[in-house]
Parts: structure tokens; C-alpha cells; sequence
């Protein structure tokens, strides 16, 4: 972004990259996908780089108030300095605290998430899903990650995308508003489970399986970490696979 | 005279006792923080037509959807049954409304089919509870009271039902031997099935239908004043509680504006925080007072039905988190405070607070606040909030969290990302 703003130009949209999408080698994968796919349709993006700090999700979730409006206002100042408008998360969480809890704090932006912006790139023509690998009849199943689908009600756009690859689609039991968490969100991610006769992620991960998925699709980096785990306990790495929802649009355009 | 005068008493007493009572509830609500729910009007008398009166949300599981609504709808209309019910007895007549004429009768033929829906509704829930063995209905809060008083609720309604029927039937067939005090009113579609179990005579026949009469009101009145005790105050009480729902995304948490004056203070020191008077006590909620008035009447509310556990990730995977015994004591622990306040004119300390006393550490953390509790309640209740509030204590004024949860914040507020990475190495992913 300080590049951009030295060489007096402005992005058409910021690219809020988060904390998993910045440090978790994983999700990093899922980071350069979004970035080929913004470069593959044209869109002038930027990112904060090392001026971007945590949103203050896991502090707020967990409790610490304080923490959380010391990063919201930190990052206020920051993307206010730099005059934006319009910002695309790669992560659910970021996505629910800018979009959400930022407003209060004075940070008023046009946030969406990433499967959004995708959805519309294909609407527009902008993806036409060509020159890349085939989806084309494979079982894909989709997870609905808890702040994107029943904390905001995205449940139709990542499904789009997939069905514009003309993939089949099969749903889990517990889907859409009634999805099951993949036991990550409320920052169980960062300690381990209380005392209990099974993992979350495990359970998910049963209920996926049921669906005889070839890929578990999901749309948020802690999701992704969550299912792999299910995916490996299960011992199942080699017949499943577990992508993010910009991975499989990027294999789908060729973007490599 | 006599039976009207008695009447009249015991329509006072009821009424009289149960306004005391709803004075104490309010009461009780009024001991949380205020929260202002006015805002956009239009949208909150929606929610309310149609979570409320429409039970929008019961409709994700159909069939107890379905008898429910039969409950709902019999109780609903047949209440209008006790305006006639209360004319007859305070002056004596039968069957006033009779004068209503063909509308009349088509009225009671209504409220007899309804009746019925009730008698089956509730006969179908009673063998669901005790003898379906459904998950939800059981679980470490489902102690002998709640059990029992959902129960209580349903044979009550059942008997309910068969009084009105048999006051039904042998009216009718009083109607039919030409008593004059019986006029001829009313259409008996369901209640005629049971003439022939009847007596001939008219002696007993009257004696059965007074009986079945008085049976009936006093049940609805003794039944009224039960209502403060039981899980069954939602059928008064949700409509405000939806009318009062939280209408922002279920992933937005609620801001916390006496943060906000002491970071934008930290941040800015010009910047002039306005009075303390407006802070709260404590950051968080330890006890009743601690939260809004909002998730107190939730509490009050909530019908122990237990969807909000069924769906919880913790709660499924054997954890102890159970969002509808995070509801039950909250509620607990305010009547608790209430009658602390009745017996000492104040509220003295016990020693005790709605978190450990009630609600322990290993239950509010153990929730991934993914909303599917918020999402399931048929009454729009918010236990996740009152999850939160909770933490907020435990972390804001006691610093008691996790030790990794601490980890996570210390990385947090030196770094800037929940794990221990450099920020300056945050764009590293391009180079890779």
C-alpha cells in the first residue's frame, strides 16, 4: 500500500490478507491464489504488508475488550490514513469484526468477503472458469464457516462459485444456517479443548465424509486448519482433499 | 348468589396474586444494565409477527412444529371461551354470548376442534418426553424440577381439555332435554362423541356439567398463577423478548463503550473521556446485575426446550457447555436474588455469584460462539452473549483466562498476530 501511495496511485480494492493468510503456510497457499486471481481479472489491489496487525477477533471472542479496540483503532488509523473504501478478506473473521464491529469505532468500509468477490468476478464474466483443471462432476461438499454463513448470512455465494464449475455439489447433513463449527471460532483455535468424548473437528469431519466428497470445500483459514486435522485423523488424506474456495477457482481458471 | 359471590372471590384472588407476582418478575428484570432495543420499530414488530405468532424459527423441525401449533392455536382461541366463561360466573347467566347467534356456533364448534388438537398435541408430547427418550430432554440440567414441570404443563392442559369437553357434552345433552337454564346454543361437533358415556339423569347430569365448569376456570386461574414458577412464562413473555431481539448479524458482539473512552484516552491523550458516572461497575458480568435487562428476560423466556443444546458443537462433543443451562441459571440465580431482595428489603450478599456459584469456568470456555444456539432458539434467546459477558469478567477484571488464551493475547499486543511471528515478517508470504 505504501508503494502504491508513493507512486500516487490508488487501489480499487485493499486486499485484507489476516493473520493465518499471512503466517499459517496453508493458508498462505490460499493468499497467493486470491492475489492471481485479482491480477487474472485486472482489479488494482493493494495490502497493508507489514502496516496490517491482527483485527482484534480472537482478543474480542475470548473476552479481552481492551485488546480488541486497541487493534480496531490501530487499524482504523492505518486504513484511514490511507483513505480506503473498499476492502476483500480472505477470512470470515476479519470479514465479521471490519464489516461488524469496526463501524462503533469510527471504521466505516465497503467489506467483502473473498468467496463474494468471487461470485461477482464470475457473474460479471470477469471468471469463466476455463484453461484450468476440470471440476466438472466431481463431489464437492462445502463447509459453512460459522462468521461467514450464520454470523452474516453468506450461504449463497461460495455455493455458486462451485456450481458454476458445474461440480456436484453435495450438502452435509447440517448445513447453511444450521451448519456444524468446525470447533475453531471463539478462539478455541489458539488452546486446547476442554474434557470431552470427542474433537469438534472430528465430528465435522464424519459428517463430511458422509457425503462421499472428493473435496471438502471450505472458505476460511482456521476451517481449513480444523478439516485437515479431521481429514488426517480419519486417515483419509490421499482420497480428500480439503481447498479453499480461491484454490479451487484458481485451479479452475489455470492460475498457477 | 353464593357460587357468583364465590366467584367473584377467587377471579380477585387469582388475578390479584398473579399481578404480584408479574410485579416481581419485572422486578427481577429490572435488576439488569439497560440496553437500549427501541431503535427501528417496524423491523422489531416483524420479527415479533413472525418468530411470535408466526413460531417462524419452531418450523426447522416440522413435526414438533406441527402438535405445537395445534397447543398454540387451541390455547390461543379458546382463551376467548373465558370471557364467556368469566360473564356467566360473576352474574349468573349461561352461555351469554349465545346472542352472538349462527357466529356462536360456529365459535364453540372451532374451540371443540381445537380442544381436540390440544388433548392430542399435548398426549403426543407427554409420550415424546417420557417415553420417546429424545435426547434434548434429558442432560445434566434436566434435573427432577424442570422434568416435572413440563410434565405438570401438559397434564394440566390435558385436563384442561376434558373438562371443557365434558362441560360440553353434558350441557348439550341438558340443552336436548329441554332444562330451561340450559338454552339452546353452541354446535358440540367433538364433545357429542361422548354423550353416550353420559347419565340420563339431569340431576347428575347438572351436577357433572357445574363440575366440569368450576373445574375448568379454576384450573385456568390456578394455571395463570403457575406460570412466574414455570419454564411455561414464554407464552407470555415471548412476544416482548422477540419484539426486543437483537436485530444486528449474529456475528457482530456487542461493543463495550466504556472500552472504548479508556482506549481512545490511551490513544489520544487530549481526548477528554466523558463523566465516569456513566460506568458500569465492573467490566463483564459476574452476577445478575452485570448484564442487560435484555438477557435477563431471556431467561425468563426461555422453555427449557432444549434446541439451543442439541445443536451446540461443545455440547454435542461431550463437553459440559450447555447453552440452555447457561439460560436455566441465569434465571436460578436472579430468582435467587429476588428472594434475597423480598426477605431483606435489599439485596444482602450471599457469598455466591452466577459465575462459579452456577456457572462454571470449563462451561464458558469451552463455546466456539458460532452462533448455532442463537440460531436454534425458537424465542430468539442469546446465550452466547451472556457467554461473552462472562468471559469479559473473567478476563477484564480477574485476568483468569486459559493460559494459552493469555499466550494469544500477549502475541496479540506484541505483535499484532495471534501467534508469535514477527510483524515485519507478515508479507513474507509474496516472496515464497
Amino acid at each position: 500500500m505504501a508503494e502504491m501511495v508513493a507512486k500516487g496511485e490508488t487501489p480499487d480494492i485493499l486486499f485484507w490478507v489476516g493473520c493465518a493468510g499471512s503466517f499459517d503456510e496453508r493458508a498462505q497457499r490460499i493468499t497467493r491464489d486470491i492475489c492471481k486471481i485479482l491480477v487474472h481479472v485486472g482489479i488494482k489491489y493493494a495490502i497493508l504488508g507489514t502496516e496490517e496487525s491482527c483485527t482484534g477477533d480472537p482478543a474480542k471472542r475470548g473476552g479481552n475488550e481492551f485488546l480488541f479496540q486497541m487493534q480496531a483503532m490501530m487499524n482504523i488509523q492505518v486504513l484511514d490514513g490511507y483513505e480506503i473504501k473498499k476492502i476483500v478478506t480472505a477470512c470470515p473473521h476479519c470479514f465479521n469484526t471490519i464489516k461488524n464491529e469496526y463501524p462503533a469505532l469510527g471504521g466505516h468500509y465497503e467489506v467483502i468477503h473473498h468467496t463474494q468477490l468471487i461470485q461477482q468476478l464470475i457473474d460479471e464474466g470477469k471468471l469463466k472458469a476455463k484453461g484450468g483443471e476440470s471440476f466438472k462432476g466431481r463431489r464437492i461438499t462445502y463447509h459453512d464457516p460459522c462468521y461467514l454463513g450464520r454470523g452474516n448470512g453468506v450461504f449463497e455465494a461460495p455455493r455458486q462459485t462451485l456450481e458454476s464449475l458445474d461440480a456436484q455439489l453435495t450438502e452435509m447433513k447440517r448445513c447453511r444456517s444450521n451448519g456444524l463449527c468446525c470447533g475453531a471460532g471463539g478462539a478455541q483455535m489458539f488452546k486446547e479443548p476442554e474434557n470431552g468424548k470427542k474433537d469438534i473437528h472430528v465430528e465435522r469431519i464424519e459428517e463430511a465424509m458422509a457425503t462421499k466428497p472428493e473435496i471438502i470445500a471450505a472458505g476460511c483459514p482456521f476451517c481449513m486448519t480444523m478439516l485437515r486435522d479431521g481429514v488426517k485423523a480419519k486417515e483419509k488424506e490421499q482420497e480428500v482433499q480439503v481447498l479453499d474456495i480461491a484454490e479451487i477457482t484458481a485451479r479452475a481458471n489455470g492460475l498457477f | 348468589m353464593v357460587s357468583q359471590l364465590i366467584f367473584a372471590i377467587i377471579l380477585a384472588f387469582a388475578i390479584g396474586l398473579f399481578s404480584l407476582n408479574v410485579r416481581k418478575i419485572i422486578r427481577n428484570i429490572r435488576l439488569g444494565r439497560a440496553v437500549d432495543r427501541s431503535d427501528r420499530p417496524v423491523e422489531r414488530w416483524k420479527k415479533m409477527v413472525m418468530v411470535a405468532f408466526g413460531q417462524q424459527k419452531m418450523f426447522k423441525r416440522p413435526f414438533p412444529a406441527l402438535l405445537h401449533l395445534l397447543v398454540y392455536l387451541g390455547f390461543v382461541i379458546i382463551n376467548i371461551e373465558m370471557l364467556e366463561i368469566i360473564i356467566d360466573g360473576l352474574f349468573g347467566s349461561h352461555r351469554v354470548l349465545a346472542i352472538l347467534g349462527g357466529f356462536y356456533n360456529l365459535l364453540l364448534a372451532a374451540f371443540e376442534w381445537l380442544a381436540l388438537g390440544v388433548l392430542v398435541g399435548c398426549l403426543v408430547f407427554l409420550i415424546r418426553r417420557n417415553i420417546g427418550r429424545l435426547k434434548r430432554f434429558s442432560g445434566k440440567e434436566m434435573t427432577f424440577w424442570p422434568k416435572t414441570d413440563a410434565n405438570l404443563i401438559l397434564i394440566t392442559e390435558i385436563l384442561l381439555m376434558a373438562a371443557f369437553l365434558i362441560m360440553n357434552a353434558t350441557d348439550h345433552k341438558l340443552q336436548l332435554s329441554g332444562m330451561s337454564h340450559y338454552i339452546t346454543a353452541g354446535s358440540f361437533p367433538v364433545s357429542s362423541w361422548l354423550m353416550p358415556l353420559l347419565p340420563e339423569a339431569s340431576g347428575r347430569l347438572m351436577w357433572i356439567e357445574r363440575s366440569a365448569w368450576w373445574f375448568h376456570i379454576v384450573g385456568v386461574l390456578t394455571f395463570l398463577n403457575y406460570l412466574p414458577y414455570s419454564k411455561h412464562l414464554h407464552i407470555i413473555l415471548v412476544f416482548p423478548n422477540t419484539y426486543f431481539s437483537k436485530l444486528t448479524p449474529k456475528g457482530q458482539f456487542t461493543n463495550m463503550d466504556s472500552v472504548t473512552n479508556e482506549v481512545k484516552a490511551m490513544l489520544d491523550p487530549s481526548f477528554a473521556p466523558p463523566s465516569a458516572d456513566g460506568l458500569p461497575a465492573r467490566f463483564g458480568a459476574k452476577d445478575i446485575p452485570d448484564l442487560t435487562w435484555k438477557n435477563l428476560m431471556e431467561a425468563y423466556t426461555c422453555t427449557e426446550c432444549g434446541r439451543c443444546t442439541s445443536v451446540c458443537p461443545a455440547n454435542i462433543t461431550g463437553k459440559l457447555l450447555s447453552p440452555r443451562k447457561i439460560m436455566m441459571d441465569t434465571r436460578d440465580r436472579m430468582e435467587e436474588i429476588g428472594k434475597n431482595i423480598d426477605q431483606n428489603g435489599e439485596f444482602k450478599d450471599d457469598g455466591k455469584f452466577l459465575l462459579d456459584s452456577y456457572i462454571s469456568r470449563e462451561e464458558i470456555w469451552a463455546c466456539t460462539t458460532c452462533n448455532a444456539c442463537v440460531e436454534a432458539c425458537p424465542v430468539n434467546i442469546d446465550p452466547l452473549n451472556i457467554i461473552l459477558e462472562l468471559r469479559r469478567y473473567a478476563v477484564m477484571e480477574e485476568s483468569q483466562a486459559p493460559a494459552s488464551i493469555n499466550a494469544m493475547f500477549g502475541n496479540i499486543e506484541n505483535n499484532g498476530a495471534p501467534w508469535k511471528y514477527a510483524q515485519s515478517d507478515r508479507d513474507n508470504w509474496k516472496n515464497s
